[in-house]
């Protein structure tokens, strides 16, 4: 939990090119794949990306402050249950109301839920992030306002029209998948950013010695509430661009497995860099996707979690550091 | 409500809050001594329960039947198995960060939930009770209460007591309560510190198989049945203060005083209520009502 991290320390410029490089050519990649990809993968791409967006938010609590939320999947799915609701049976809603309330509703809720427990730390947190994430969840799925167990469905995706102008068209061709991807690459820029300033230090100084911090004067409370809310509120984003991807939202998105898939992709990619979440949500989908392949596994497909199972175990005996501690340890021996 | 109604909510209550408790306990021991959280821990729950179906058509051919001599091959088995899988996987976490123990314990859910499905299938099943407790007492005219009910509450308790018997008088007591608060302090005695944390371990895992074991007949038994128990198990957990097993008993208590009650007076926010207790408590004492060390 309290490794250092490379993805923060001043590189010389040369090494930041070369280490900009594969984030690039992924960008590049992912521009492109639309004009080639078979609608199947299209849609893979976009899940992936909105799930890469969900891990970048939690590596900023988990990797970046220290602090290991359990609850994470609450704001995804409160922000996409905001969605769904706010979108008349009939007709789009506009973008302009609908993002904003998602990810505010998701956000307003993180600066409850964090405010009550950054007071305890350490197993504690992790637990009671977990509680108030059931509690999220049993509110949609015991009471009637979200359709309770059965989800609710979201028939038109928002309208872009803003005075009369309408920029874009979310159903038009491959609109949505450049959306998602120009989400993603806004998320990682305004955490790599914010990573690199004061305030982004300042996170890493709590998350080494948080006592050091309040000794220097820093008001930690108020920082790690900052980052608490500001994680559930791209998370909000990622579960916003969720419920408009399915058009269906169920209480399923809350659970304790959606928080635990998603730290997982955070751990599996490795923690400390805002890049191994990304590869973390692309290496778990894509496992998934693998193990439930019926060419390969054939009727075995079903039961594509005990091999998903098996990786994870056989992951952390082998590779503790998480995929990018194993392309940092292949690039240095080179 | 009236006085039956109200004496048979209360005698569930503490019939769930002792089997969480059962579950419970084995959690906070495995937290508390060997500082692993163990997520599968309700696997083990589950394995029990299946255990209870699927064994007794075994027990029936081979040992001439009965579901007390299911529970005894079912507890063999579970200490077998708790042996087995800390010298496979668990022994290696100790020196691990906490997430990874996440990982891995969330990567052995995934494949004990398939193996179940492989095995056993994905079907519910109904576990009957033993003849000897199947009936009941009658509390008023209409009303009733299962003995067998009345006999988990008993082993529930008997267990809690040879517990706190074998933690407080007996030298594997001594030594798992120094194994506790200082593990290097307990190698340098001398004492096989690995073995003391696989003997405790599987003590752990018997508890949760015993606990689904004994529930089966009550709750059937289902996939997807040992998450849910794991989760409220984390929250006895946490409510009690993590490793202490006094705080396990009350947070368990109160925990399925709260949860049954509820799903009789509220309904609606039944699911909810549990969390809520546990948001309350952690905002009051943020380590728990019963803090250890």
């Amino acid at each position: 939990m309290n490794s250092p991290t490379t993805a923060t320390s001043p590189a010389p410029l040369g090494a930041a090119t070369l280490r900009a490089a594969p984030l690039l050519l992924a960008l590049l990649l992912l521009a492109v794949f639309p004009a080639f990809g078979a609608k199947f993968y299209v849609d893979l791409a976009v899940k992936i990306m909105i799930l890469a967006i969900f891990a970048l938010s939690l590596e900023l609590l988990v990797g970046q402050t220290g602090l290991v939320s359990f609850g994470h999947a609450a704001f995804f799915g409160i922000a996409a249950y905001v969605a769904a609701l706010l979108t008349p049976k009939s007709e789009a809603a506009s973008l302009w109301i609908v993002l904003p309330a998602a990810v505010g509703a998701a956000a307003a809720y993180a600066l409850a839920v964090g405010a009550l427990s950054l007071r305890t730390r350490g197993v504690y947190f992790i637990m009671i992030t977990l509680a108030f994430a059931q509690m999220a969840y049993y509110v949609f799925h015991d009471t009637p306002i979200g359709g309770g167990s059965d989800g609710i469905y979201l028939y038109f995706r928002p309208d872009a029209s803003i005075a009369g102008l309408r920029p874009f068209d979310l159903d038009a061709g491959h609109t949505f998948y450049y959306a998602v991807l120009a989400c993603l690459v806004g998320t990682f820029g305004v955490l790599a950013i914010m990573l690199r300033s004061r305030y982004g230090h300042a996170l890493a100084g709590i998350r080494v010695n948080e006592q050091r911090m309040r000794a220097a004067g820093f008001p930690t409370y108020a920082y790690k509430l900052g980052a608490f809310v500001l994680a559930a509120a791209f998370a909000g984003l990622a579960g916003f661009l969720h419920a408009l991807k399915d058009g269906y939202v169920n209480p399923e998105i809350l659970s304790w497995h959606q928080s635990g898939a998603v730290l997982l992709m955070v751990i599996l990619g490795g923690i400390g860099s805002l890049r191994g979440a990304i590869l973390g949500a692309f290496a778990f989908t894509m496992l998934q996707e693998l193990f439930q392949w019926q060419a390969i596994f054939g009727s075995f497909a079903k039961h594509w979690q005990l091999m998903l199972g098996l990786t994870i175990i056989g992951f952390v005996a082998a590779m503790p550091r998480g995929l990018i501690g194993l392309a940092d340890r292949l690039a240095r021996r080179h | 409500m009236d006085l039956a109604t109200f004496l048979i909510q209360c005698l569930n209550a503490v019939q769930y809050g002792l089997l969480l408790f059962l579950v419970a306990s084995g959690l906070t021991l495995i937290f508390g001594i060997m500082g692993v959280i163990n997520l599968a821990h309700g696997s083990f729950y589950m394995i029990g329960a299946y255990m209870a179906y699927a064994l007794a058509p075994w027990v029936e051919n081979w040992l001439g039947g009965g579901f007390f001599v299911t529970l005894a091959v079912g507890i063999v088995l579970s200490v077998l198995l708790g042996y087995l899988l800390e010298w496979l996987f668990f022994s290696y976490l100790y020196e691990r960060e906490h997430l990874q123990q996440v990982l891995m314990t969330y990567g052995l859910i995934l494949v004990f939930e398939e193996l179940r499905s492989l095995l056993v299938g994905d079907d519910v099943h109904g576990v009957q009770a033993p003849d000897v407790l199947s009936g009941s007492i009658p509390l008023s005219d209409v009303m009733s209460y299962p003995v067998y009910r009345l006999f988990i509450s008993a082993v529930c308790i008997l267990l809690a007591i040879a517990m706190w018997f074998v933690i407080t008088r007996t030298r594997l007591g001594m030594r798992v309560r120094a194994g506790a608060s200082n593990r290097e302090m307990v190698r340098a005695m001398g004492i096989d510190i690995r073995l003391l944390y696989r003997a405790v371990f599987a003590i752990g895992m018997a508890l949760a198989a015993l606990a689904g074991m004994i529930a089966a007949p009550v709750s059937s038994v289902y996939p997807g049945m040992g998450g849910q128990v794991l989760i409220i198990c984390f929250v006895v957990v946490v409510i009690g203060g993590i490793g202490s097993i006094r705080g396990a008993l009350v947070a368990a208590l109160l925990v399925g005083v709260v949860d049954t009650f509820g799903k009789v007076l509220f309904p609606q926010a039944a699911g909810l209520l549990v969390y809520l207790l546990m948001a309350a408590v952690l905002l009051w004492k943020p380590e728990g009502l019963f803090k250890v060390g």
